[in-house]
């Protein structure tokens, strides 16, 4: 079991309130999702030329300012470090494959979460209410968000194994239900050059749909591959720099429910976690069908 | 609506066959359900209000009772219900009246998978649409449905029956047993062992009847009636045993 939850403000003013709306829909998932919580939120896009990076140091000390020092010397573009606890969102003007592979090499105990021109992601073990505190999740800005609570039923709990998970630049996908063949999706990707980071499902199902859309694919055309080949149960909630995407499996056992008024587009597993929102007693609530997508444009 | 207000953790003070009021905003649903078990005494009427998608709102009641849950339910509600008379003035989580066995449930707005699931007796009506799986391994509930139901309904569904006013979804009564579907829309596919058979008199009277108990104005001229074919109500060892 897992929770989801979305977010996409239309109205431009409630961007300045993304992460205070957000928190209770969060928490509100808890009992979904217990062992870990993860949010991708994405902001205006930066410069064509500037990409950011999420990076989290794990449970140790690290010295944030020792790297952003190195990191300037070594990578010689416009940089920049917004630390919070054991994350930190790096800007530069660095090509993000070499910003990435600097990272890699020179300080492996890194993890880079997210790499784009939008997307900040924050994920890690614990309560959802102690991982959305411990890195002030309701001060986050944004027009639209992918949040997930976890409850791991199929590989570890560690912040890698959390929500959500990312492929490429700006895409992120989170999952409630369980794929039946991960390993067959991986035995495909990898001898195409394509790494896990994890032994995940859910990353075989994000790095599968951000393969097709690499090979030219529109979301829409890949997630249409996806009902093909990705066999399990699934309800999946997918953010790109633009928009919100929506799918259920042919069963629908993980539910989901979307709750739309003139304001924002809420998703969530359920309605209990929707109660809070402003004006949500008279929004248009409907649940997704099966094999149906339901993609939401900022 | 006069009513009295329940303090949390109170022994319940209602007044004589008058209304109780939950507000699930401020009292827990364990406390509203132990009401409902144990201190109803001559309460006629329970309101409960801000329900906000809360799971197992009024499960297990047994007691001619009337309960409006002034909002949208979560997961389980009214399940295992007889004799009570529920309203929900909302959508319904999953499995809404799974389990029931007698009584009435009537959601204003739709539900989620897996509505009236099992259950053996009683009347749900759904004003809207019902999700997967309505009706699934039912035994004995009628069911009415204002919408349309979604794939796998009456999935194994072995007594009572289900009237569609809309249209129903892919392997409509799949391994079907002895209950029977009603449906007035599209039928997308019939699962394995369901098919379409002539409405007789008494399909025609049992649908008006349904049609007038969960007050929808349809015409049971509309219907077709979807049944079992009762070929696989016995092992048949000549067939080629192929998975």
């Amino acid at each position: 079991m897992c929770g989801i939850v979305g977010l996409l403000v239309k109205n431009p003013r409630m961007r300045d309130r993304l992460g205070e709306m957000m928190v209770p829909m969060l928490v509100g998932m808890t009992e979904r999702g217990p062992d870990s919580a993860g949010m991708a939120v994405f902001t205006k896009p930066l410069a064509a030329k500037h990409r950011k990076l999420s990076l989290y140091a794990g449970d140790g000390e690290f010295d944030w300012a020792g790297f952003e020092k190195k990191a300037k010397q070594a990578l010689k573009g416009e940089l920049s470090l917004a630390v919070q606890a054991n994350h930190a969102v790096m800007e530069t003007s660095v090509d993000p494959v070499k910003a990435r592979q600097w990272v890699h090499d020179r300080y492996p105990e890194l993890h880079v979460l997210s790499v784009g021109r939008s997307i900040d992601l924050y994920k890690d073990t614990g309560m959802p209410a102690e991982v959305a505190k411990r890195y002030g999740f309701e001060k986050l800005r944004g027009s639209h968000l992918v949040g997930h609570t976890r409850m791991a039923t199929e590989s570890a709990v560690t912040p890698a194994h959390a929500h959500p998970f990312t492929a490429g630049e700006d895409f992120c996908l989170v999952h409630n239900g369980s794929l039946s063949n991960p390993f067959s999706i991986r035995r495909k990707l990898e001898p195409l050059g394509i790494h896990f980071d994890t032994d995940n499902d859910t990353e075989a199902a994000c790095r599968f749909l951000e393969w097709r859309m690499r090979e030219g694919d529109d979301l829409k055309a890949a997630l249409q591959k996806g009902f093909q080949e990705l066999d399990g149960f699934y309800t999946f909630l997918m953010g790109t720099r633009d928009e919100l995407a929506l799918v259920r499996d042919a069963f629908s056992c993980k539910p989901a429910v979307v709750a739309e008024t003139d304001d924002y587009v809420a998703i969530s597993s359920e309605f209990r976690s929707l109660a809070h929102l402003p004006g949500v007693k008279h929004a248009s609530l409907f649940e997704p069908k099966p094999e149906e997508m339901y993609v939401w444009r900022v | 609506m006069a009513g009295v207000t329940v303090a949390r953790r109170s022994i319940v003070p209602t007044a004589q066959g008058g209304t109780a009021v939950f507000d699930l905003a401020r009292q827990s649903v364990r406390d509203l359900n132990d009401f409902l078990h144990h201190k109803l005494g001559d309460t006629k009427k329970v309101r409960v209000l801000n329900p906000d998608g809360a799971h197992a709102i009024a499960v297990g009641v047994d007691a001619p009772v009337e309960i409006d849950i002034e909002g949208h339910a979560g997961y389980f509600a009214a399940g295992m219900n007889k004799r009570a008379r529920l309203t929900i003035h909302g959508n319904a989580g999953p499995a809404v009246a799974e389990g029931m066995s007698s009584g009435r449930v009537h959601v204003k707005g739709f539900a989620s998978v897996s509505a009236g699931a099992a259950a053996h007796g009683g009347l749900l009506v759904v004003d809207g649409d019902a999700s997967l799986r309505c009706g699934i391994s039912m035994k004995g509930i009628d069911i009415v449905v204002g919408g349309s139901v979604g794939t796998y309904s009456a999935f194994m569904a072995q007594a009572g029956r289900i009237v569609v006013c809309g249209d129903a979804g892919d392997a409509l009564g799949d391994s079907l047993y002895e209950a029977v579907i009603y449906v007035k829309g599209k039928i997308k596919s019939f699962g394995a062992d369901a098919h379409e058979e002539p409405m007789t008199d008494a399909d025609y009277t049992a649908v008006a009847e349904l049609l007038k108990e969960a007050r929808f104005d349809h015409d049971p001229r509309g219907f077709k009636r979807v049944a079992s074919m009762r070929s696989l109500y016995n092992w048949n060892a000549d067939a080629k045993q192929e998975y």
